[in-house]
């Protein structure tokens, strides 16, 4: 199937597969062979040599500026200081006359954060103090040496600089003599004469600032060194998470003993489990947490990251005097980070909380929510590298109806196109996709095909001739067309950078440009980060060209703006009207804003199918909701026991898509016998039953930043038990997860959170009581999921083969009662996907239960929007049993008729009736 | 609320014949209509529980097996029934009912969903009785070909076992001939041998002849150079001049030990120096030779390394890609050259310095008249023996060709016998498939490049009861990080013995649809009517 594949890329999968299945460490830097990072690293706490020179200072309504000086070799800095809507601070540091201009992040933040007034408080020689704002917030400004301090009453929030580590590498003319390397050499014999002749300003040249090998790759650094870190102190913080993507645990460990979480977009083949190796996205964003406070910080930089967390240890440097009375006991736990980026200049946003609610809302005022996903890629996805041709995807579509097997998305890797030209079919295999798509359809069912970045050169190719004649592609670094080895061979890699590149790429989904594609059809970007077979860390060398900008400053950009690009595209064909489906590999911050992620290249392995809930929560903390791994593992074969497993714990998660790798045997759901046809079957089917809840959930998501799925100590933030559990998980507040991910399992230990509150079994209606930890016995068809008492979920239970087709279906309402017999709920329901809702098509209603009456109230009154839904259905758990129910809507009242189950508690009320977007009361007496 | 009419109206269908619908609730098979009784309270086809027959259909799930909604989606687990008239009556999932998808060629799935659905129950009824009727065509042909089948394996295997009966009496006259003449040959060579040995005798004797006057000839020749006065004698230290003939080879060629290779004398005439001559000659180094080091060997080409580098690039297969398939099998190609190479190096300097040593002595004489007599004999009893014994293996061959092919599983009457030895290909976009019956199926990509192995013959693989309506070809050539390739061969019944289709649904396993008469069954008596619609 690969073949046509070049040389090169033979080779590197000749390195890469040949061996064993584990990733190949030695592909990728460590922070030792990456010369910014040892640099920077060396550095070791003690006494800054930056100080403020308060007599710069300028202070307007908005932003408050400061000269910093570096004693060593008197470069300055300039610190800009903002105080911005809603609990934030941002801290920008560059130096105050760079040779040329450093790289400033664009296009991540959603607009220009609205400022707040700074004010002073006071002033000496020592620093300033400025009020952040009514919550007693102040920033100190210590002058000798340099450091902030943010303090809120007698607490000290966040520290920067207090370990002394800001480093800001200034650009500066060559010095070393790339032409007479003999002089060199000298310098290098003898050092005390060098020590002599380096005179302030003149820094020591070390190794790999001007040039630096790895592998057989050399990175020619023109601008030489450039690098930016600054370390965080976090008094009272034991706990800290975020900075994915990493495979590794939900709370980030300290890095003292091995190398710092990386931050670098790669395409790391096989990789392996519990480590901070860098992967193929980087959310630059880390969240702290005690039972007291959260906070964030977001450092926005899109070079290569490295981030360094200590605990304890360190962090013990001299408070400032007018610190003096905080006190300083060496028994207050502190977690210390350290951040440090290869080019660009220091932005960081320190988002203040004080909830995790309040941080997520700050981040998204940021970077922006979720992207509102059509309700059917919230359904089951169907992929695998690849279906063969179209007879295949009509076997494999049949396939889901005989098993009676629901699922929304079907999927063509990259074997779909002509020769792995994107926007091109297979001539053969492919050969009428508007007819395979138009089958499809009939049965409301989509496709996606793969789009990936990477373009074949190949002069009969029209997207390679547009790109290439429009001098859209990257550049090497001696201004040619960049050229790698991906899928196609040798490839060029659109500068997706250029704001005219992206209209035109977005362009090419249109209709009339895009073959074949009809409105079923949607996209994957893959290989984005971007990959390069034959390049360093099989990614884009650092020195290629983005016009101005060296690939060093913008690397982990690449992969949001494919996604971007490819999201415009797909808003663009339906005139804005359609939301668009685009599910990516690379990812930063802000990728939220143009659809789905899930976690690359994982393996049918058990320990892949646990890391699975950590990485998508990490991705969660940061923005990024709709995150998926693929179920099975892609690489390898998952024993039916895991496959099975997969699909029960995918079935929680919110990208739920089966994919398998191209070696591997076959594993449609009806594979693996009529026992875990069903097994899965059921699965499936709990998931479209819930299909409401997460579409609503999404819609909250979009709405104000609250991720869909959360660790348990974002709603349980006062309960340390809940602080590093990542076994489990909840969907928004009222659905608790603990999926069966034990080989052989005979039970689970689920903790269940909330003293006072209770937890049914969504399958039993068992009732168990928070606070505790759980044993549940489990067999192979168990799924442990709980509803919180005191919610109201909207469920449909008529399940049908796709989310299309349960449109007009009608919902049941599962109300579970907490021990003061009142819950809450809530449904949105719209047209599911156009962007309609921003015009407030949609209805949202809140459904309460207090008293014995169970009320829909509108939460939008403004929003309209019909369906015909109705409620067939009401459940209610923990209830007693009433003599009489009494329906109440605007056409009149009627008696309804129930059912109550004595021994579990569970009243089941018979048809009601009403439309979903009516108002109406049901009251039990 | 939504509710609807739980009903069928009687309909009067067009189109010849007027057929009317029995009443009963939607969704309803006849076969269950006695259960759903109009004004009698309903009972759950499973007996759980009793309702009110207004909640027939009503769209709201009361029984657990959904037998209460046979016409609405309302149950998870519920089945809809259409009568499809004009075709075949179907079950579909109640799911189905009013999606928007039309499932029942009667469009009675879709009466509430606003789908538009067309009535093709005719149209499929029609098109599936012309398939019945061509396939009972086929099935009919395929059959009576099948039997043509069926009575050539017969007569085959009869003939083939007439044949194997010949070969094995063949075989008995072959074997009696081979030991006749091996007993000829024997005859013949001994006679053969000994005059052999007899010349060959004659020849080393010659040779020891010529050596010895060689030899002495030398010591002639050594004794007049050792010779430097002229006088007749050799003396200690005339031999001493030539200090290769220091006995220990310690560097210093003493008069003592000189004097003891004289045999104690001073100096020695020719007569004696003919025993002196003996210890010498090995070490003695002619004067006009002294300064040219003595022919040593030239190291030959060094082919061993050469022959490593070969087999360094013949890196293991299983360390390539299987993508690289082409390339690899280009390297093979060159790998065969080189080796081809290899055997057609000359011969080594060694054997040239041996040819020298023979030319010494001369070739070997020709055998005398009698003696080459007496090989052409033996010769030709040597070849008659080895004709004979080369009929009798072909023979074995046969027999053991014969045997396998009528113990081999052709089907329950041998129907599959015709295949045997037989190939058929099938060329697709990008590839020629050529399946050989029980023997082997492969894989040649249609513009040049070599043949892959999909699997040689394994078993029937059929279910129990039509086991030989599936072949399994295993072992063909290894899939990279997975299992060898392998094929399987689902049999259709049709005319014609072609290979239809073939597929690779996962990696590496690929799927073959092969029609051949030999899986046809006898066809049952086919009924223009509609002999399993129960509406009428």
């Amino acid at each position: 199937m690969l073949a046509g594949m070049g040389p090169v890329l033979l080779v590197w999968l000749a390195v890469c597969l040949g061996g064993t299945w584990a990733v190949d460490k030695g592909n990728f830097k460590t922070c030792e062979q990456s010369a910014f990072c040892k640099r920077q690293r060396a550095i070791k706490p003690g006494e800054s040599p930056y100080r403020a020179l308060l007599e710069t200072m300028e202070l307007t309504n908005t932003r408050l500026t400061l000269q910093l000086i570096n004693d060593n070799n008197k470069v300055r800095l300039l610190l800009e200081l903002y105080r911005l809507q809603g609990n934030i601070t941002r801290v920008k540091i560059n130096e105050l006359k760079p040779l040329k201009p450093r790289y400033e992040v664009p296009d991540v933040l959603i607009r220009e954060p609205p400022t707040e007034p700074l004010s002073l408080l006071s002033q000496d020689e020592n620093g300033v103090v400025l009020s952040l704002g009514p919550e007693s917030q102040r920033v100190i400004v210590s002058a000798r040496p340099f450091r902030l301090d943010i303090v809120e009453g007698r607490d000290v929030l966040m520290s920067l600089n207090s370990r002394g580590l800001l480093g800001f590498e200034h650009l500066r003319m060559r010095k070393d003599t790339q032409a007479d390397p003999e002089t060199d050499n000298k310098e290098g014999a003898d050092p005390a004469n060098q020590d002599e002749n380096t005179k302030e300003e003149e820094e020591k040249v070390e190794d790999g600032m001007w040039e630096e090998t790895f592998k057989s790759h050399t990175d020619s650094k023109p601008n030489g060194p450039s690098a930016v870190s600054l370390d965080f102190s976090l008094p009272g913080v034991e706990h800290v998470y975020g900075i994915p993507e990493h495979a590794d645990t939900l709370k980030l460990k300290t890095t003292d003993s091995g190398d710092p979480y990386r931050l670098y977009n790669l395409d790391v083949f096989q990789y392996e489990l519990y480590n901070p190796m860098a992967l193929y996205g980087a959310v630059p964003v880390m969240l702290a947490h005690n039972a007291q406070r959260t906070t964030g910080i977001f450092w926005l930089n899109a070079a290569e990251t490295w981030v360094d967390i200590s605990s304890n240890t360190a962090g013990k440097t001299v408070f400032g005097k007018m610190l003096d009375y905080v006190q300083g006991s060496s028994e207050t736990p502190q977690t210390d980070v350290r951040w440090i980026s290869e080019s660009g200049i220091i932005d960081v946003f320190l988002m203040l909380g004080p909830t995790p609610r309040e941080v997520f809302s700050q981040y998204a005022s940021l970077t922006g929510t979720q992207a509102f996903p059509p309700l059917a890629s919230l359904g089951y996805h169907q992929c695998r590298w690849n279906y063969n041709d179209q007879e295949d995807v009509r076997s494999v579509d049949a396939g889901f109806d005989e098993h009676d097997i629901p699922y929304d998305f079907i999927w063509l890797d990259i074997e779909h196109t002509d020769g792995k030209r994107y926007f091109t079919w297979d001539p053969h295999k492919f050969a009428s996709p508007k007819e395979m798509l138009q089958g499809l359809m009939d049965k409301k069912r989509k496709m996606v095909a793969i789009v990936d970045p990477h373009i074949k050169i190949d002069t009969n190719y029209k997207i390679h001739n547009e790109i290439s004649s429009r001098g859209f592609y990257v550049k090497n670094k001696d201004g040619g067309d960049y050229e790698g080895w991906c899928w196609p061979g040798s490839a060029g890699y659109p500068d997706f950078t250029r704001p005219d590149m992206r209209a035109w790429w977005a362009s090419q989904f249109a209709y009339d440009q895009y073959e074949g594609a009809m409105e079923n059809l949607y996209t994957w970007n893959d290989m984005n980060e971007p990959s390069v077979f034959n390049g360093p860390e099989v990614t884009m060398h650092k020195d290629a060209l983005h016009g101005a900008w060296e690939h060093r400053d913008v690397h982990n950009l690449y992969g949001i703006y494919v996604h971007m690009a490819t999201a415009q595209g797909l808003i663009e064909r339906s005139g804005g009207v359609e939301r668009p489906f685009v599910l990516t590999r690379a990812f930063f911050a802000g990728s939220q804003r143009y659809g789905a992620v899930w976690t690359g290249d994982n393996a049918a392995e058990w320990d892949h199918l646990k890391i699975s809930i950590p990485m998508c929560l990490s991705l969660s903390l940061v923005g990024i909701s709709f995150c998926g791994a693929d179920v099975g593992g892609f690489f390898k074969s998952p024993s039916t026991e895991l496959l099975v497993r997969w699909y029960q714990t995918g079935a929680y998660q919110p990208f739920f898509r089966a994919h398998a790798h191209l070696d591997t045997p076959r594993r449609e759901p009806w594979l693996f016998g009529p026992e875990n046809t069903a097994l899965i079957r059921e699965a499936v089917r709990q998931r479209y039953t819930f299909l409401p809840y997460w579409y609503q959930l999404f819609y909250l998501a979009y709405h104000t930043g609250e991720p869909v799925m959360r660790p348990l100590w974002v709603e349980y933030p006062q309960d340390p038990a809940t602080f590093a559990l990542d076994d489990e998980f909840l969907l928004g507040r009222d659905l608790l997860v603990h999926p069966v991910t034990e080989e052989g399992a005979r039970g689970v230990t689920a903790y269940l959170p909330g003293k006072d509150e209770v937890w049914f079994d969504i399958h039993t209606f068992q009732k168990h009581n928070g606070g505790q930890n759980l044993y549940i016995p489990v067999t192979m068809s168990s799924i442990p999921v709980f509803q919180r008492g005191g919610s109201i979920i909207p469920r449909k239970l008529r399940v049908r083969r796709s989310s299309a087709c349960m449109e007009d279906d009608p919902y049941t309402l599962y109300v579970a009662l907490n021990n003061q017999r009142t819950a809450e709920g809530e449904l949105y329901i719209d047209d599911g996907h156009t962007f309609n809702y921003e015009k407030k098509e949609f209805i949202h209603r809140r459904f309460s239960f207090s008293n014995n009456v169970l009320s829909s109230v509108n939460l939008e009154p403004g929003a309209q929007f019909t369906t015909k839904s109705w409620v067939e259905r009401i459940i209610i758990l923990g209830a007693s049993n009433p003599s009489t129910i009494t329906l109440r809507t605007a056409d009149g009242v009627n008696q309804l008729e129930f059912d109550f189950d004595a021994s579990m508690s569970v009243l089941t009320i018979r048809k009601p009736g009403m439309n979903a977007g009516a108002d109406w009361s049901v009251s039990l007496q | 609320m939504v509710t609807f009419g739980h009903f069928v109206l009687p309909l009067l269908l067009l189109g010849g014949a007027i057929t009317v619908e029995v009443q009963r609730p939607r969704g309803v098979p006849l076969s269950k209509r006695q259960f759903y009784e109009e004004d009698k309270p309903f009972t759950c086809l499973d007996g759980s529980r009793t309702v009110a027959f207004d909640r027939v259909n009503d769209d709201y799930c009361d029984c657990p097996d959904g037998s209460d909604e046979p016409g609405t989606a309302a149950c998870p687990n519920g089945n809809f029934h259409c009568t499809n008239a004009g075709f075949r009556p179907a079950f579909i999932p109640s799911s189905r009912v009013n999606d928007g998808i039309c499932d029942c060629c009667d469009t009675t799935d879709e009466y509430n969903s606003g789908a538009d659905c067309q009535n093709t129950c005719r149209e499929m009824g029609r098109k599936e009785k012309e398939e019945l009727q061509k396939l009972a065509e086929i099935a009919e042909e395929g059959f009576l070909l099948k039997k043509q089948l069926i009575q050539e394996a017969k007569h085959g295997l009869e003939e083939k076992k007439t044949k194997l009966e010949e070969f094995q009496k063949n075989k008995k006259d072959l074997e009696a001939n081979v030991e006749t003449l091996r007993t000829v040959k024997e005859t013949a060579e001994q006679p053969e041998r000994e005059a052999k040995e007899r010349h060959l005798k004659a020849w080393e004797e010659q040779k020891a002849a010529i050596r010895l006057e060689k030899d002495r000839a030398r010591m002639v020749e050594v004794l007049v150079e050792l010779d430097d006065d002229a006088d007749g004698f050799v003396s200690v230290a005339e031999l001493q001049s030539h200090s290769e003939l220091d006995p220990d080879s310690d560097g210093s060629f003493t008069e003592a030990e000189a004097q003891g290779l004289l045999r104690g004398m001073d100096k020695v005439d020719a007569v004696v120096f003919e025993t002196v001559w003996n210890n010498i000659k090995e070490k003695y180094v002619s004067e006009s030779n002294a300064d040219i080091p003595p022919p040593g060997e030239t190291p030959p080409e060094e082919t061993p390394d050469i022959v490593s580098e070969n087999d360094s690039e013949n890196y293991p297969d299983e360390d390539i890609p299987e993508e690289e398939e082409d390339d690899d099998d280009e390297d093979d190609d060159e790998d065969d050259d080189m080796d081809d190479g290899d055997y057609k190096a000359p011969p080594t300097t060694r054997t040239d310095e041996k040819k020298k040593d023979d030319d010494d002595e001369g070739p070997m004489p020709p055998y005398d008249q009698e003696t080459q007599a007496l090989i052409d004999a033996a010769q030709k009893a040597r070849d008659e023996f080895n004709e004979a014994e080369k009929a009798l293996r072909e023979v074995e061959d046969q027999i053991r060709n014969l045997e396998k092919e009528i113990s081999f599983d052709f089907g329950p009457s041998s129907e599959f016998a015709y295949l045997y030895s037989q190939c058929y290909e099938l060329t697709t976009s990008e590839y020629v498939y050529r399946l050989c019956p029980f023997n082997k199926v492969s894989q040649k990509p249609k513009f040049g490049g070599s043949e892959t192995s999909l699997g040689t013959w394994g078993k029937w693989a059929g279910p129990e009861d039509n086991i030989h309506s599936v072949m399994k070809y295993e072992n063909g050539m290894g899939c990279w990080q997975g299992p060898s390739r392998s094929t399987t061969v689902k049999l259709t019944c049709g005319k014609e013995t072609v290979v239809t289709s073939t597929s690779e649904p996962s990696r590496c396993e690929y799927l073959m649809e092969f029609t051949s008469p030999a899986i046809c069954q006898e066809p049952a008596r086919f009924d223009s009517g509609h002999p399993d619609h129960e509406e009428l």
